[in-house]
Formats: C-alpha cells, structure tokens, sequence
C-alpha cells in the first residue's frame, strides 16, 4: 500500500480534510456545509502546524479570519437568508455525471503533471521562517508595496459591500409601486 | 533541525497530491451546486487548497514569501466573500432566492 510509509498525523488530517471537503460539495443543508467548511479549515490549519508555519495556522490567520470571520459571515448571511433544505435548488443528472467527469480529469491531468516533481526542488526546510518576526520583517521591507494595495482593496471593498448591502430607503417610498429603477 | 520532523519522513509531493484532491473538490462543487453563496464557499475551499500548497512549498524550500502569498490570497478572499455575500443578498431582494440559474435575467 502506497500510504503506509507515511506519519499518521499526516494521514489523519488528510483523511478528515478530504472528507470534510467532500461534505460540503455534496451536503443539500447550506448550514451543514458552511460548518464542515469550518471543519476543512481547522484541519488545514492543522496540517500548517506540521509544516512549521505557526503564525499563519494558530496565532491569528487562518482560525480567525478564515474559520472565524469569514465563515460566520457565511453563517450569518445563510440565516438572514432563510435558506434551508426545502428549497435548495438541484442540479440535473446529466450536468451530475458531467461535472463528476470533468474534475476527475483535472485531477488526472494534475496528479499526471505533477508527479515526480518533488525531485527537481531543492529542498532546505528552515525551522523559523514561519515565526512571526521572519514573516513581518519580510512583510515590511520587501512586500510593503502589496501590502498598501491589500489594504486599498479591503477599502473598496468594504465601501462596496456597504453600498450594495444598503437599502435605498428613500428610492423604495418614492416609487415603492413601479418597478425598482437602476440608480 | 528535529530529526523526527515531518520533513524527513514526509515528501511534498504527498502535499501536492493533497492540494490537488481539494482543489478538485472545490471545482466539483462549483460545478454541481446551484445555491450561490455554496458556490462561493467552494471557491473558498479551492484557495484554500492553493493556500496550502504555498505553506508546503514555503517551508520545504525555507523561503517565507511563500507564507506572505498566502496572506495576500486571504486578503482577496476576504474582500469576494464581502462583495460577494453583498450581491447575494441584494439578489435575493428581488428574487427571493439564490439559484445561480435564475441569475441570467439581471440583463439591462
């Protein structure tokens, strides 16, 4: 068997991750995939502990903006929304089998093309490249730039979500009986 | 280096394979789902597999820019899952629902 060498902490977390990911595209509950989506990421998050990026998995990142944040965002608007099994549109047989077909492919085509790659990287593991003194002084010197522009886009954005979240309350009391009118 | 490290036991190729496997779910799951805000979480999940892909990378070559693409990735995913949710909600004003299918009459 090909994955027996292998640790088993990799393994597990693997084994929880793919089936974890597999029941969110495949769950018809909204609510259920957005908490194994929780679940995908707490797993992710594991597996960069074993790979030493400790800032990126534990301290802030990937559970509090990812599984923190962005997921209750999901969660929050899923419930607004009202949304539960009754009506969660399907999809049809045919399109099924199609989209089956076509990521099996990519998957071939990927595990095809990267195969035996490992073998043209140097490898050179360091141990404290994923602290986060490494990574903020290499955040702020050589990556400063896209940093700015990261927090320029977050400001659009957010002035974005705001504007198209926001009710046109007085647009709606104007003309509340003809057809909404595009601004 | 700790000699019982997963660096020695472990080839990246295995983290290569792992990735594509999520990926290749997130791509399914865009196809076959037809509720947006779904098809937005599995959008999430296939940069999440990129995510890890890069920390692999990141720390089997010792180079942390690696790490730091994967913060840029969040930011990105951050800002879709907001704009992104915003629309959504603001379709389901007028539709009241979020099949995808019913997406194709916002013409004009």
């Amino acid at each position: 068997m090909l994955l027996l060498g292998l640790p088993p902490a990799f393994l597990i977390l693997s084994f929880i991750t793919i089936l974890c990911a597999l029941y969110v595209v495949t769950n018809n509950n909204p609510v259920y995939s957005v908490l194994a989506l929780v679940l995908t990421f707490f797993s992710i998050s594991a597996h960069y502990v074993l790979l030493n990026a400790q800032f990126l998995a534990v301290v802030v990142v990937n559970l509090i903006v990812y599984a923190g944040a962005i997921m209750v965002l999901f969660l929050f608007v899923l419930m607004l929304l009202n949304l539960n099994k009754e009506n969660e549109p399907l999809i049809k047989t045919g399109w099924f089998v199609a989209a089956t077909v076509s990521a099996g492919l990519l998957l071939v085509v990927l595990a095809a093309a990267l195969h035996r790659s490992s073998e043209s990287i140097m490898q050179n593991p360091a141990e404290n490249i994923g602290l986060v003194k490494n990574l903020g002084k290499v955040l702020f010197t050589d990556y400063l730039v896209p940093f700015e522009l990261s927090g320029i886009l977050f400001l659009a954005a957010m002035v974005g979500a705001v504007l198209l979240g926001k009710k046109h309350s007085a647009e709606e009391n104007s003309n509340s009986d003809t057809e909404p009118s595009e601004k | 280096m700790n000699p019982d490290s997963i660096f020695n036991s472990l080839d990246i190729s295995h983290y290569i394979y792992l990735s594509s496997v999520l990926f290749c779910i997130g791509l399914f799951g865009v196809l076959t789902r037809r509720n947006a805000i779904v098809l937005l979480m599995c959008i999430e999940l296939m940069l999440n597999a990129v995510n890890l892909l890069f920390v692999a990378f990141s720390s089997y070559i010792g180079d942390s820019a690696g790490q730091l693409f994967v913060f840029f990735i969040m930011v990105v995913a951050a800002a879709e899952a907001a704009v992104g949710l915003a629309i959504i909600v603001m379709i389901y004003r007028n539709t009241k629902s979020t099949d995808v299918g019913l997406f194709d009459k916002l013409k004009g």
